[in-house]
């Protein structure tokens, strides 16, 4: 098994907290699994809470103590860079001893190491396990053996909840709201766990969901999920605030599920072109990392007006202080410190 | 075993006959000797006494499939194992799957098995052999010498023949012999990746989705062939309303053609998965609510002929893993037959009508003498109340392994004694 250790020592440089509970909200989840067991009023909680942490992250001195003390333990079992990186800073920021385990998909049967490494690690008392895996239901798995948290950092095509949260996030810090907005969602649906969460919270929060895709990247029923559904870029984009691009595995683009690249781009891919069919000011996503001239056109995706993929990503970090946060205090409460300045 | 038993007091049921009346029967040694209003002036002093205290006695029911772990998987199930947990499901045959380690595809295997079955087996085993070698779905095993030795069927398992000229040559060679083919049938190309019903469920837990119509093709594609060629042709576990639908129709035309379903596929549907619950995936997968509402009813109008066990046996290594990576099957022996009674308790099949499917339909289709009571023929017999209430408690299973998808539910019914060949094999408790 090939296990790298990364152990942060934990720092002596807390700013000490000073607790003050404003206005808060019960969170009673133990575990981040998906985003159906939370309700509309959680989600907009968990961003509230965000929004603070956005504004914490932006200062020089960016420590908590709320996780002080705490273990936190990131097991990838697929390669990730800016998601496990994300859940090690919004960790550390909090305060908590972060470790990341990466374990090599390659050499070993993943399921058995899914369970046995879960025990292991279980009994080192964690207060949080992050999890990543390529099966569907590895979260919810590890959730059954494990007498901590578990947070979903993205299982197979199933859910990536916190992904699905700093959407919402970025969406909402731009536009004021999500209520009311059309959203499109293109690409590879049938295997994105990105595009199931996105349509899950989306929907609760009262926005209006395409998905825009060819036939044979689509799951079945996905109507069934509250999504219009749309096979051209055309009408798919037709007055949407907001352009979702999916990341397409270039193995899946050699004859099996499209043709080839060259005619996904023409069809598929996100271009000026097409982009004139959604509202003038609409706003451009993906949640990384982009396949620049395979599913969005470089020019696009480099849009400082309109392209808000770099702010996905600091999103990110505050969206993962607030699940961690949120999990471990079982409220949702702003901490006064980084409030008050 | 000459003595003589008399089973008195019963409600005795035959599904050949049409006989349901009360009554009592007489065993001599192996066979069925008398059976109806025998014991009116009193059992003679020669015989055993067995009270049915007013119970059902119907003949002891058989099973088209059932994995018993024997040869290579004797960590899953053993024939002295799986045998006890048919007789604790009133099950007095039971035909052995031929997907063993090594797969059963030789004679000396046939041999091996039988052997152990007449040493540790306390139902009795008959035998199947793979259709082809290795279960590769290439080259054709030797059917006649094979069948000769004692396989009562040729299947691959839960292995579809896609090379539809082997399947061809095989149902063709098959019917020198009259030996009957049972085939899975799946296109595997079709199913994919897929692990369960390609639907909103599969959509939802982002499961990669087996599709209705890979079973139907597949069935579709067999019946042709069978029309083609004149063999025996069983589909051996159906779980569409299409699949329903094609062999109805292919029996409206005549077809020398026969199929059954698993207990699973009439008793859940593909919401049991929840979340991620590896002892519902099955092979072919649990199916929408209409699917199954179309099974219940292939049963009751007799275009299914049969319902088996398909017992498949695993360990929990083998299931405490992500639904993907999980392996198929379920545990059927010792439930088979009371989630068979849900059908009956809920008005959708006659107490009758659902014995013939577990007792004469595999009969007829094996040509067995077992399966009825009748004068002469062997001594297997079930004695049940089918009203009892209970729940299906699977760490109280006889088998070595312990996935049902049944477990804790609510049922009515229970075996209380199986007879094979004149004896007592079982006993509720």
């Amino acid at each position: 098994m090939a296990v790298d250790l990364v152990v942060d020592h934990a720092s002596e440089t807390y700013s000490e907290a000073l607790m003050i509970s404003l206005a808060a909200t019960p969170f009673p989840h133990r575990h981040l699994l998906g985003i159906e067991d939370l309700s509309a009023d959680e989600i907009t909680a968990l961003l509230d809470l965000s929004d603070t942490y956005v504004d914490l992250n932006r200062r020089p001195e960016k420590k908590l103590g709320r996780l002080r003390g705490r273990t936190q333990i990131n097991l990838f079992f697929e390669t990730s860079t800016r998601t496990k990186t994300s859940f090690e800073l919004a960790g550390k920021r909090l305060g908590a001893d972060v470790i990341n385990m990466s374990v090599e998909g390659s050499a070993i049967k993943k399921g058995e190491t899914l369970i046995d490494t879960a025990m292991t690690l279980n009994a080192m008392q964690p207060d949080v396990m992050v999890i990543r895996h390529s099966d569907s239901g590895a979260a919810d798995l590890l959730s059954q053996k494990v007498n901590g948290s578990v947070i979903n950092a993205g299982d197979g095509s199933h859910a990536h909840p916190t992904q699905a949260l700093l959407d919402a996030l970025t969406i909402r810090r731009r536009l004021g709201q999500l209520q009311g907005l059309t959203v499109a969602i293109c690409g590879d649906i049938l295997h994105s766990r990105v595009a199931r969460s996105n349509i899950q919270l989306l929907g609760k929060m009262g926005a209006l969901v395409r998905v825009v895709a060819p036939p044979t990247l689509l799951p079945a029923a996905v109507d069934r999920l509250g999504v219009e559904v749309h096979h051209d870029m055309v009408s798919g984009l037709k007055n949407v605030d907001i352009v979702m691009m999916l990341r397409l595995q270039l193995e899946r683009m050699k004859g099996a599920f499209v043709p080839s690249i060259r005619e996904y781009y023409r069809y598929y891919g996100l271009d000026r072109d097409k982009l004139a069919h959604a509202k003038p000011d609409a706003l451009i996503m993906h949640p990384g990392p982009m396949n620049r001239g395979v599913e969005i056109d470089t020019e696009v995706a480099d849009d400082i007006h309109r392209s808000v993929i770099r702010e996905q990503v600091e999103m990110g970090v505050a969206v993962r202080m607030a699940c961690l946060d949120a999990l471990v205090h079982r409220t949702l409460e702003r901490p006064a410190e980084a409030a008050s300045q | 075993m000459t003595g003589k038993v008399a089973y008195t007091n019963a409600r005795l049921l035959d599904p050949t006959s049409g006989t349901d009346s009360r009554g009592d029967l007489l065993t001599v040694g192996d066979t069925i000797a008398d059976f109806g209003e025998l014991f009116s002036a009193g059992v003679p002093d020669d015989c055993t006494v067995v009270d049915c205290a007013g119970h059902c006695l119907a003949p002891g029911l058989i099973d088209m499939m059932a994995a018993l772990g024997e040869p290579g998987r004797e960590h899953k199930e053993t024939i002295t194992t799986g045998t006890r947990a048919a007789a604790a499901g009133g099950i007095t045959t039971v035909v052995a799957s031929p997907d063993t380690r090594p797969i059963m595809d030789e004679i000396a295997l046939i041999e091996f098995l039988d052997r152990q079955a007449q040493t540790s087996g306390v139902v009795r085993v008959l035998p199947a052999a793979t259709i082809t070698k290795g279960m590769a779905g290439q080259e054709m095993t030797e059917i006649g010498l094979l069948a000769e030795a004692g396989a009562v069927l040729f299947t691959d398992g839960y292995r579809s023949i896609t090379n539809t000229q082997v399947l061809r040559r095989a149902l063709s060679y098959a019917s020198t012999f009259g030996a009957l083919i049972a085939h899975h049938t799946e296109v595997p190309e079709l199913v994919g990746d897929g692990v369960m019903n390609d639907s909103e469920t599969a959509t939802r837990l982002g499961l990669g989705g087996n599709p209705a119509a890979a079973e139907t093709i597949m069935l579709e594609r067999d019946l042709r062939i069978a029309e083609l060629t004149g063999g025996r042709y069983h589909a051996a576990s159906i779980s569409t309303a299409d699949s329903v639908d094609a062999m109805r129709q292919a029996k409206d035309k005549g077809l020398r053609v026969t199929c059954g379903v698993a207990p699973y596929h009439f008793a859940l549907n593909e919401n049991e998965v929840g979340h991620y619950r590896t002892f519902t995936k099955v092979s072919p997968p649990l199916r929408s609510e209409s699917d199954r509402e179309a099974i219940v009813a292939g049963l009751a109008d007799g275009t299914i002929d049969i319902i088996a066990s398909h017992h498949r046996p695993e360990d929990p290594e083998a299931k405490r893993l992500p639904f993907a990576q999980a392996a198929y099957g379920a545990v059927g022996l010792e439930t088979a037959f009371l989630i068979g009674l849900e059908l009956y308790h809920k008005g959708q099949l006659s107490l009758l009508d659902l014995l013939a499917r577990l007792t004469a339909g595999p009969a007829a289709i094996l040509s067995l003498p077992q399966g009825r009571l009748a004068r002469g023929a062997p001594a297997d017999l079930v004695v049940f109340n089918p009203d009892t209430p209970a729940r299906i408690d699977a760490e109280g299973f006889q088998s070595k392994s312990k996935n049902s998808p049944f477990d804790a539910r609510p049922i009515q019914g229970q075996v209380l004694r199986t007879v094979v060949a004149g004896a007592t094999v079982f006993e509720a408790a």
